[in-house]
């Protein structure tokens, strides 16, 4: 189980990111829950979704303290380093976030996502970050399971399926080896 | 199967396979996804989807479309379903079955559109004016609204009355495994709900139907009314629903319904973990009221106090007084303005009481 704050600008693909994860547990047979922001503050501002998994009944879509922040932008940082809970984990798209964590007690992860995805797709950091995530989940979502997301997702583009199964395995391999 | 749904068009993908064939609507954030959806998809299985001009006037296609015998269904956000309740009321006044869906937004007045429950009392105690209710229902997840939206066309059919299953921003935009039930057979539903007795669909026997509101006669409009309300006796009697969550020995009960239910829900669970015992009754539908499950909570001799935890100044708090008539404190929690409560703040406010 986990519960996830995703956040970003509009269009860096924060919402299909939380998208990605949910499909992924729908294939592993996981309960999950998706809940965007929605308005006028996606538009060149700041957009955020939680997902949460659960091989139990999901009771509040809503997050109060995640166990995992991915930020891709210094304003979500700031917004959400503080709601972590105790012991959890944060990751910034350091290609985007210049600065550090202030909190002590949680698991930093600067993964230069845009810089290691662009080399193989350059709209792949999304689902390289599905990658990065997949060993934190210690095998909770399988690869295949991944996969069978990536293609759902691409289902109508059939075309860009191969390159982001790559990202995708790329983003395990990354994680497997700077795993804390 | 099971599939990742958005919870307005799982709403919309489960009206179509309950067999509505005509949404008429005006866009309004955050429901938008249900005519988005609909007016590509009611085309493909032979129906017909309007954006009309204005809500009065999808409200009112609703009325005819509903007369003509159809299965019609409009959906929309607090502002715009307030634009809607004259046309309600004449729908009810009418008799005639149809399905309304409200994802509420803040309010008063255009407010915002992020999560709100404002509409409690005009959901459920007319909204429009004249002595009526729909029938109200609110679902938590994305699964309850698909299964409530499949039977709602069925249940609006067998009582002739408008029925109104109200949401939120949460629920309207969040995703969640659902899965879709199959199609309905359309071809059946004429006959098994004896519409050739009463629809003006053009090719009966020949006999004018009339088919309106207006009933100038006091004595006549009286007997309406009591007959239309001998209906509400029945409906009561047959389709209220209350979910009850850890009820048989808790000490403090949360009521709430939709989303705000969900995270009452994870706050019980989090006080059990830590040793203090809640629960929660979880109203499905609005109107009729499951007044019995709170009355008879209210009798518990373990129930200490009951909590309404609301998305508003507090409104359905008052049909939890009526039901729980001073047998125990009532006390109320509420977010407004589309800010949405979480379980610690639930937590807090049960260990603190504040």
């Amino acid at each position: 189980m986990h519960k996830i704050t995703i956040s970003g600008f509009g269009g860096q693909g924060v919402l299909s990111l939380g998208k990605f994860i949910s499909y992924s547990a729908i294939e592993q047979n996981l309960n999950t829950s998706w809940l965007p922001s929605y308005g006028p503050e996606m538009r060149g501002g700041t957009a955020n979704c939680s997902v949460i998994y659960s091989d139990e009944e999901i009771a509040a879509p809503v997050i109060d303290h995640p166990d995992i922040l991915i930020a891709f932008n210094e304003p979500s940082l700031d917004k959400f380093e503080n709601s972590v809970k105790e012991g959890g984990i944060i990751i910034i798209n350091s290609d985007i976030v210049h600065k550090k964590t202030t909190r002590k007690d949680v698991k930093f992860y600067e993964v230069p996502v845009d810089t290691l995805a662009s080399a193989i797709n350059k709209r792949g950091a999304n689902v390289y970050m599905l990658g990065v995530l997949l060993p934190i989940f210690g095998g909770e979502i399988s690869e295949e399971a991944a996969i069978h997301a990536v293609e759902h997702v691409f289902e109508s583009k059939p075309k860009v399926i191969p390159s982001n199964i790559e990202c995708l395995k790329a983003g395990i391999e990354y994680m497997k080896k700077n795993l804390k | 199967m099971k599939k990742l749904w958005k919870g307005n068009e799982a709403i919309a993908e489960a009206a179509v396979a309950a067999g509505c064939r005509y949404f008429f609507g005006y866009p309004i954030t955050p429901q938008n996804e249900i005519p988005e959806y609909l007016s590509w998809r009611l085309p493909e299985v032979g129906g017909a989807f309007i954006q009309a001009e204005s809500e009065v006037s999808a409200i009112n296609m609703v009325y005819g479309a509903a007369a003509a015998g159809a299965r019609a269904m409009t959906s929309s956000s607090s502002p715009g379903i307030s634009l809607k309740q004259e046309g309600i009321s004449y729908i009810a006044g009418a008799e005639l079955p149809c399905v309304i869906v409200n994802m509420m937004r803040s309010g008063p007045g255009l407010g915002g559109i992020q999560p709100a429950q404002g509409d409690y009392f005009q959901a459920t105690k007319g909204g429009g004016h004249g002595d009526y209710h729909p029938i109200v229902y609110a679902p938590s997840t994305i699964q309850e609204f698909v299964d409530i939206t499949y039977n709602a066309f069925d249940t609006a059919d067998k009582y002739r009355t408008p029925v109104m299953i109200i949401g939120d921003g949460m629920l309207g935009q969040m995703m969640e495994p659902a899965e879709i039930p199959p199609m309905k057979d359309t071809t059946s539903i004429f006959q098994k709900y004896n519409k050739d007795e009463w629809a003006a669909c053009g090719h009966s026997d020949g006999k004018p139907r009339i088919i309106n509101s207006l009933r100038i006669e006091p004595d006549e409009n009286e007997e309406f009314n009591i007959r239309l309300f001998k209906k509400y006796e029945e409906i009561t009697k047959n389709e209220t629903r209350a979910e009850e969550y850890q009820l048989s020995d808790a000490e403090y009960v949360f009521v709430a319904y939709g989303s705000v239910a969900r995270i009452c829900k994870a706050a019980v669970v989090e006080l059990r973990a830590q040793g203090i015992k809640a629960g929660l009754i979880r109203p499905i539908t609005l109107y009729p009221y499951p007044t019995e499950v709170i009355a008879s909570a209210a009798k518990s001799a373990h129930v200490k106090k009951f909590i309404t935890v609301e998305m508003s100044m507090g409104q359905m708090v008052e049909d939890v007084r009526l039901a729980v008539n001073g047998l125990k404190p009532v006390e109320f929690y509420g977010r407004c303005g589309g800010n949405v409560m979480m379980p610690t703040d639930l937590v807090k406010y049960v260990k603190e009481g504040k």
